[in-house]
């Protein structure tokens, strides 16, 4: 394999790791607090919220 | 001062660093001290090129976008090791076993022909560096991130060197691997710090007002604790559809 195929990789298994459901829930977690931001929530629970489901949806699933 | 920066760099590093230090026993032991620490002394010279270019980037970046994306990362790291403690600590998943993972490096170690250029054994060499390349990147991340982000990056690296002091000065007088040090718990403890330190910047970098501002932290961190233990009591008492695998 090419090295510059193996450093993509390399970043991706750094920064995803073994499940990339978990970095896409990140992800819209924050992008959603961003949204309800910009629709003038100031959704403070928002990112708790999620974080919670998250860590259930990963451990009972 | 931070307690909060010192105490979750500190403990993730600690188990950073426990990790590094197996690899390199192991490769130490059969491979000989010579290899394995020439390894070791190249993978840091690696790091210290990495930090040096990436430290000062990260300090010029505004400190909104840091957040967003340094809170993303936290909370995408945090989850991932939350999410492998919480199986370990319920039986869901099989516990990091450093006294395992040393005989098992010491085996693959003992396995292979000997191969020197110059009086180095190249495995011993490789694995050395790619152990303490790999562990000391997310030494590097921890450090860098909470550090940039709290404008402390000084504090952030002297608690990642006492915890690596630490656990080297533990190594050469057990001259064991450390199977004793509490490396689960301690994952345990790290991703619930950061996956809450994640929640809290990623959200505030995105424009959110935390009630009570930093004070927010005080709840975010023993809610997500509190969470995560009864986690532990429903998947230990959840049916396992998956083979446990390490």
């Amino acid at each position: 394999m090419s090295s510059a195929r193996k450093l993509p990789e390399a970043v991706w298994e750094f920064v995803v790791g073994d499940d990339w459901r978990l970095a896409a829930a990140a992800v819209a977690a924050i992008g959603g607090a961003a949204l309800l931001v910009a629709l003038g929530v100031n959704a403070w629970w928002w990112v708790p919220a999620l974080v919670a489901m998250i860590l259930w949806l990963a451990v009972t699933r | 001062m931070n307690v909060g920066l010192i105490v979750a760099v500190f403990v993730a590093c600690t188990v950073e660093a426990v990790e590094a230090v197996t690899i390199v026993l192991a490769m130490g032991m059969t491979r000989g001290w010579r290899s394995a620490l020439a390894g070791v002394g190249a993978g840091l010279l690696a790091l210290a090129i990495l930090i040096a270019v990436l430290g000062p980037a990260l300090t010029a970046v505004p400190l909104g976008t840091l957040r967003v994306v340094v809170g993303g990362l936290l909370l995408i790291f945090g989850l991932q090791w939350l999410r492998k403690a919480i199986l370990r600590a319920s039986g869901r998943k099989a516990v990091h076993d450093e006294a395992a993972i040393f005989a098992e490096e010491h085996r693959r170690a003992a396995e292979r022909e000997p191969s020197r250029a110059e009086g180095i054994d190249g495995y011993g060499f490789t694995v050395a560096f790619k152990g303490v390349l790999l562990e000391g990147l997310e030494v590097a991340f921890i450090v860098l991130t909470f550090g940039a982000n709290q404008g402390q990056i000084g504090v952030a690296a002297a608690a990642a060197g006492a915890a690596v002091l630490v656990v080297l000065a533990v190594a050469v007088a057990v001259r064991a691997p450390l199977s004793r040090v509490p490396e689960n718990t301690m994952k345990f403890a790290v991703g619930v710090l950061l996956t809450s330190f994640g929640a809290f910047w990623g959200a505030e970098g995105a424009g959110i007002e935390w009630p009570g501002g930093d004070a927010a932290l005080l709840v975010l961190v023993p809610a997500i604790l509190l969470w995560s233990l009864l986690l532990v009591n429903l998947a230990g008492r959840a049916p396992d559809p998956r083979p446990n695998t390490a």
